[in-house]
């Protein structure tokens, strides 16, 4: 059953970050395309805490880093949906699980994990960005990550719910 | 609140452990550091060999199956918007071919030099054609796109990429399968550039914009030259053709600036390509080439004629 669970948080991860790349390149705009894999770790926040959803942020910004087109520093999405996964995990137990508490915790996630992508880049100089290319993408990032959560989040946390390792209940 | 669903969150997640995020965390810093520090022999070029050899067959099977659902709304075209399409194409085909004969001296000239490049060792080029699987987003603020064809096809890093249109890019970084390419538009591509009118000579620079406000920056060497509107820059190519290959055009000036300060004149460039729906590609190898595929061969004299 972990083997089962390891191959389906595997499949979901590399899913998400396939579509991203190979999919939504048709449906850009301005280049922005949603960030699938921050989405799923968002969904893994809320189902399963900080902890988990850290861990998992950490092999998907890794993925996003490593796979075809990325051309920056590698840890630099690893450490964004790190942030994004902890503090995703720990907003569920500040806020309840009504779609809208969703929705807005989606649309922090978004600005905060391409905030850090940015300014770790800024930090490094890879590459020499200015400022206001970054204020003008994030916006759009965020405001298309919120339009495909009704979509993702609940295929998701459903997901997340059924691979969620079993409970001994007290 | 905790007490209110007790059976499905685990334990672990109860108590959040500051020590799993500290211990992710630092492993971020260190593969940041290792990969920032290493630059172009970093040790993480095996790793990332390894996933790319692991994800672009999966991205290349991926686009092979979204391509033809994105046509779908193509097949609803009405024929009204089929007969604007063929007004405004006869409109423009009738402009292009009065451009044509106007600029047949400039052309002339650039036969000459190609003639001149040419006689170094190469008869000519070979193309590998391939097609565009992945695009990096734009939240990545790099401009980078995947190649279904990778070493097992011919291609290697410091290659030029072109399309019908004109000049797409270099390849940074092939894989088995698979290459990623550096876009014109990046921030961190130059190109060497050479206006068709003068061939005064400089260097383009990416605007990082894409979409309908991608724009590369032209400076030229010699700051006594003013280019015109609607110049043409074609790449000045570098030696043995790497990365980029002489003759391939890049756009046309659509300003000029002359900034007081350094006294150099900055010039706007509109590429030719367009770079957010890009597909077919064709990679510049040697006509040698062994290749998986078809390599398409160029006579230089035919392609400059259609060009």
């Amino acid at each position: 059953m972990a083997v089962l669970r390891a191959l389906a948080l595997t499949l979901t991860v590399a899913l998400a970050v396939v579509l991203q790349v190979a999919a939504f390149g048709y449906f850009s705009y301005q280049g922005v395309v949603p960030n699938l894999a921050l989405l799923v770790v968002v969904a893994a926040a809320l189902v399963r805490g900080p902890d988990f959803a850290a861990a998992l942020g950490f092999a998907a910004g890794l993925a996003i880093d490593l796979a075809p087109p990325a051309d920056h520093v590698t840890g630099r999405w690893a450490l964004a949906l790190v942030v994004v996964g902890y503090l995703a995990g720990r907003m569920r137990h500040d806020s309840g699980s009504s779609a809208v508490s969703v929705v807005l915790t989606v649309a922090a996630a978004s600005f905060v994990g391409t905030s850090v992508f940015a300014l770790s880049g800024l930090l490094l100089g890879d590459p020499a960005l200015p400022a206001t290319e970054a204020l003008a993408v994030i916006p759009v990032a965020v405001v298309y990550d919120v339009i495909l959560t009704p979509f993702i989040l609940p295929l998701a946390m459903r997901l997340f719910r059924r691979f969620a390792p079993h409970q001994v209940a007290y | 609140m905790r007490s209110r669903r007790p059976s499905r969150a685990p334990s672990g997640a109860q108590r959040p452990s500051r020590a799993v995020l500290v211990l992710l965390v630092l492993a971020c810093l260190t593969l940041i550091t290792l990969d920032a520090r290493g630059g172009e022999d970093s040790p993480l070029n095996p790793a990332r060999s390894v996933v790319g050899d692991f994800f672009g067959p999966i991205e290349s099977a991926t686009a092979a199956v979204v391509r033809p659902v994105v046509a779908v709304p193509e097949f609803f075209t009405t024929t009204g918007d089929l007969r604007s399409d063929v007004a405004r194409l006869q409109a423009e085909n009738s402009s292009l071919r009065a451009e044509l004969e106007t600029t047949s001296v400039v052309r002339n000239r650039a036969a000459e030099l190609d003639g001149l490049l040419a006689t170094s060792s190469s008869t000519g080029y070979a193309l590998v054609p391939a097609r565009v699987v992945a695009m990096g987003p734009a939240q990545a603020f790099s401009r980078t796109v995947t190649i279904d064809a990778g070493t097992s096809s011919g291609v290697d890093a410091d290659m030029t990429v072109l399309n019908n249109d004109g000049l797409v890019g270099r390849v940074l970084r092939a894989d088995r399968t698979t290459a990623t390419v550096l876009l014109a538009v990046d921030r961190e591509s130059v190109v060497g550039g050479r206006l068709g009118s003068s061939m005064e000579i400089g260097f383009v620079r990416g605007g990082g914009q894409m979409g309908d406000r991608a724009r590369l920056d032209l400076e030229l060497v010699d700051n006594s030259v003013t280019p015109g509107r609607g110049d043409v820059l074609v790449t000045w190519g570098s030696r043995g053709g790497s990365p980029y290959v002489a003759g391939v055009p890049i756009g046309s000036i659509t300003r000029v600036t002359t900034s007081r300060a350094n006294l150099s004149r900055q010039a706007e460039v509109e590429p030719y390509v367009n770079f957010t729906s890009l597909d077919l590609v064709g990679v510049v190898v040697d006509p040698g080439t062994v290749s998986d595929r078809t390599l398409v061969r160029a006579d230089p004299a035919t392609v400059d004629g259609e060009r």
